[in-house]
């Protein structure tokens, strides 16, 4: 479907700025897109794509700028506006309200009346005819919170098309879904398209642009560098333009010499606050020499798995070995003191203390040791003189180490962690999400780092929710579903395999 | 326990239990979007004293109503530019509002009165004055029932039947309309709320309007049909029980009315036990009974009544901008 050339762009954004504070989020920004075409926006996290979309809906008001639609000029200054002229949007955190039913959150704001019993049964039957027009099924009276996300996110799109949207923007709707249900997602934008409807994907993973869109944008640090055709471009073109500079895709790796078994796990049972049983006799071994990824998608017991192996969460059952020694249910001052490194899954709420300066957080843990001090007191010198030396070696922006932590990039606020982790030079390194939300300059450094750390001899367990990092960074990859380990694959196993392991329906 | 007159106790039950089912429901509507309302208790006042004042100025109840429910939405609207618009601290406006109404109705009462912070009795017509349904007098002395009808359904002023009236009202205003479905979605999620084209400060308004009205009422029923006259702090913290018994119903009307009726009903028990012996026990201090709503209060708030989940978006301003 290519656009006819002689009709109106869907939108033209001229001139668009905006800035939060002193953070400029967006540039001077120009944007065109074509009637009837999906038209990606990628960009680092920050890069301001979240933002420029939320303008276009009316969300943020712009600082400058004009907005056209079908060629008109239009004033967009609420939700309103953008919902009149055609406009829908599946924000990134979904705009739901949870303890409503499906057909109570699609009628909001379009109730059709001060009384809502008609527009409640006129919203069943265009619910009705949205699911056998688009394949979108959802029980209009589930109630929300009750569905998985990937429902969840069918609701916001009957949302926007109950309203008659003729654009449709999506802001990272595939971080939330297993591979199969984002395939069938965007089979789902596929059939939009030829309908005449106008597509804007925002996105940070390359290779869903290159499998759906017609043409794409990159924005970088609040600007946007270049629009390209999907066809005439390549990945490692959008990579570097995103980053502004070359970048390696895919770590470069030789094959693993496994030892020794540093970890064991054996029949490992973990239960949540509530007494849910989210971890379900699980066993597996780590060597020295090997990185062991756990694919799986969020929610699936391996965030308890983590808990349990690194002393935050006592097991219900089972047993845990280091180097063969039992260590179930120490604490992780303990298990540090064993050589247990822990990059933990999410830095803010575990990894860092984000009003501490970097210095105080890159010895985090460790700061009873007797090179940070004597007895009750802090060497802060000696602290300092530390993190100078890491900020040096893993090149951590700005490199200031009196800094608050909070005033650090995501991605360096990573390193901080990374650095401290791996500088510890423990025998078994546990990973979590090592590069949620980290630019892809960064994640290529620290992919780096967790290699030099197996091909160091050390044992190296990675969970991640990103299948891409678990198929790279892996020698072997273990598959959990719903608490237990579902499957063992080789990384060179395709993608369409382990996510169907991954949504259980294959072992 | 001599004389245990079940048809009285319910009969006060019932007047007791009326402040605190408009005060409830007023909370309710502001909770509900998600504004936090600590100063139902100093609105309620504050219409009390308006009440009061103007039925003895005017001569008229419907005037003193009226005079009461304005004031009442005035201070809604204060808390309201507090904390929507200027997306102050729910809690430290309402904590105001409440130091604010003790002190001013006391200090402009003595001042225009002279009389202690009171206001001078009202005239039987000046008040709201009890309404007597047909036959209740002669069914009055024919049994059990016909003692129910004269003494619980007939026999009250005109707010204690508009409370009960607003109990309905409220579920289907909350339920049933657009307005309503908006309300309740203001209170979980402001952003779908804002992203449905809505706005969330002109909403919120509308509830805590919603709210004045219903504290309005409240006060008025306190000064002018409970009572003939204004005494200095005369809502005695019937405020922050109509909030537990918001809290206690999870935020839903009907069980709010249960929950202020047995807070009514324990007051009520609390009067009628005064200076009347327990079998075995013996005359037992009537601040015992006195304390029970507050020690029901502190055992139901302490868990006992499963979780009650309020509003996600309660007291937290709506901002889009860091
Ligand atoms: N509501 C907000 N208030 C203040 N700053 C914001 C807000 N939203 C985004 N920002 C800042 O604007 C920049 C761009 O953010 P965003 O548009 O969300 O990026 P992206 O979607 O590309 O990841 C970031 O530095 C972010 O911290
Ligand atoms: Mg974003």
């Amino acid at each position: 479907m290519s656009p006819t050339p002689t009709a109106a762009p869907a939108i033209e954004l001229i001139g668009i700025d905006k800035k939060f504070g002193a953070v400029h989020a967006n540039k001077n920004i120009n944007l065109t897109v074509a009637k009837g075409s999906i038209h990606g926006i990628i960009g680092e996290n920050g890069a301001g794509k979240s933002t420029l979309m939320s303008i276009l809906y009316g969300f943020y008001h712009a600082d400058a700028g004009s907005i056209r639609i079908n060629g008109q000029a239009t004033v967009i200054d609420d939700s309103q506006a953008a919902i009149t002229a055609g406009i829908g949007m599946v924000h990134q955190h979904f705009m739901l309200v949870e303890n409503f039913s499906v057909l109570e959150n699609v009628i909001l704001g379009v109730e059709g009346g001060a009384l809502l019993g008609r527009g409640v049964s006129e919203a069943r039957s265009a619910l009705k005819r949205l699911e056998t027009d688009y394949g979108l099924e959802v029980d209009p009276d589930a109630i929300i919170e009750e569905l998985p996300v990937g429902l969840q996110q069918r609701v916001e799109i009957l949302k926007a098309l109950y309203r008659g949207a003729e654009i449709l923007i999506l802001d990272e709707p595939t971080g939330v879904l297993t591979p199969a249900e984002a395939d069938h997602l965007f089979k789902i934008l596929g059939v939009l398209r030829d309908q005449g409807k106008t597509i804007v994907l925002i996105t940070h993973k390359l290779r869903e642009i290159m499998a759906i869109t017609d043409t794409v944008s990159v924005m970088r640090r609040g600007e946007m560098v270049a629009t390209r055709r999907t066809t005439e471009t390549t990945v490692e073109e959008l990579a570097e333009l995103m980053v502004g500079r070359r970048v390696l895709l895919r770590v470069e790796k030789g094959p693993a010499a496994p030892s020794d078994i540093v970890l064991s796990v054996r029949n490992l049972t973990v239960k949540d606050g509530r007494g849910v049983t989210m971890v379900d006799n699980v066993s597996f071994d780590v060597r020295a020499g090997e990185v062991v990824g756990i694919a799986g998608v969020a929610g699936n017991g391996q965030s308890e798995l983590l808990e349990a192996i690194t002393g935050i969460r006592k097991p219900a059952s089972g047993e845990i070995l280091i180097h063969g020694k039992p260590v179930t249910g120490f604490d992780s001052a303990r298990l540090r003191a064993l050589g247990l490194g822990h990059i933990p899954e999410d830095r803010h709420h575990m990894g860092l203390v984000l009003g501490f300066e970097e210095s105080e957080n890159s010895v985090l843990g460790y700061h009873r040791d007797s090179r940070y001090g004597r007895g009750p007191l802090l060497d802060l010198d000696a602290c300092r003189e530390d993190a100078k030396a890491k900020i040096e070696k893993y090149d951590i922006r700005p490199p200031n180490c009196r800094l608050k932590t909070a005033n650090f990039s995501g991605g360096n606020q990573q390193k901080i962690v990374v650095a401290r982790e791996i500088e510890r030079d423990p025998a078994l390194l546990v990973v979590g999400q090592p590069t949620r939300g980290v630019d892809i300059g960064a994640i290529e450094f620290i992919h780096r780092r967790l290699i030099a750390m197996r091909d160091a001899g050390k044992a190296v367990l990675l969970v991640s929710v990103e299948l891409d990092e678990i198929r790279s960074l892996s020698d072997r990859i273990l598959v959990m579903f719903a608490g237990r380990v579902v499957g063992e694959k080789t990384p060179d196993t395709g993608e369409q395999t382990l996510g169907l392991m991954m949504a259980g329906i294959a072992a | 326990m001599e004389n245990l007159d079940l048809i009285s106790i319910l009969g006060s039950t019932i007047r007791l239990s009326i402040p605190l089912i408009f005060t409830a429901l007023a909370g309710l509507f502001t909770e509900r979007a998600g504004v936090f309302d600590i100063g139902l208790e100093g609105k309620m006042l504050f219409s009390a004293f308006a009440a009061a004042v103007a039925a003895f100025m005017t001569g008229s109840p419907w005037l003193g109503l009226l005079a009461g429910i304005t004031v009442s939405v005035l201070i809604s609207l204060i808390h309201g530019f507090a904390s929507i618009t200027n997306r102050g601290n729910q809690i430290v406006s309402g904590v105001a509002i409440n130091f604010l109404a003790s002190g001013l109705t006391a200090v402009l009462g003595q001042a225009w009165f002279s009389q202690g912070g009171r206001t001078p009795p009202l005239a039987a017509s000046a008040r709201f004055t009890e309404i007597v349904f047909p036959y209740a007098a002669e069914l009055r002395d024919t049994g059990f029932l016909g003692r129910f009808y004269a003494n619980i359904i007939s026999g009250h002023n005109i707010l204690t039947y508009l409370a009960f009236l607003a109990v309905p009202a409220s579920w289907w205003v909350l339920y049933r309309t657009r307005f309503g479905l908006r309300l309740r979605a203001v209170g979980e999620n402001p952003g779908a709320v804002d992203t449905a084209g809505i706005s969330v400060t002109f909403l919120r308004y509308r509830a805590t309007i919603c709210a004045g009205i219903l504290c309005g009422c409240a006060g008025t029923y306190l000064s002018i049909a409970q009572s003939a006259g204004f005494v200095k702090d005369m809502s005695a913290g019937k405020g922050y029980i109509a909030l537990a018994a918001l809290i206690f119903a999870k935020w839903r009307p009907v069980p709010v009315m249960l929950a202020c009726l047995l807070f009514g009903f324990l007051d009520a028990f609390a009067n009628f036990m005064q200076g009347k012996s327990v079998p075995g026990i013996g005359e037992v201090p009537v601040q015992i009974f006195q304390a029970l709503p507050y020690v029901l209060t502190c055992v139901l708030l302490a868990g006992f009544i499963g979780v009650a989940r309020p509003p996600k978006a309660g007291g937290v301003p709506y901002v889009k901008e860091r």
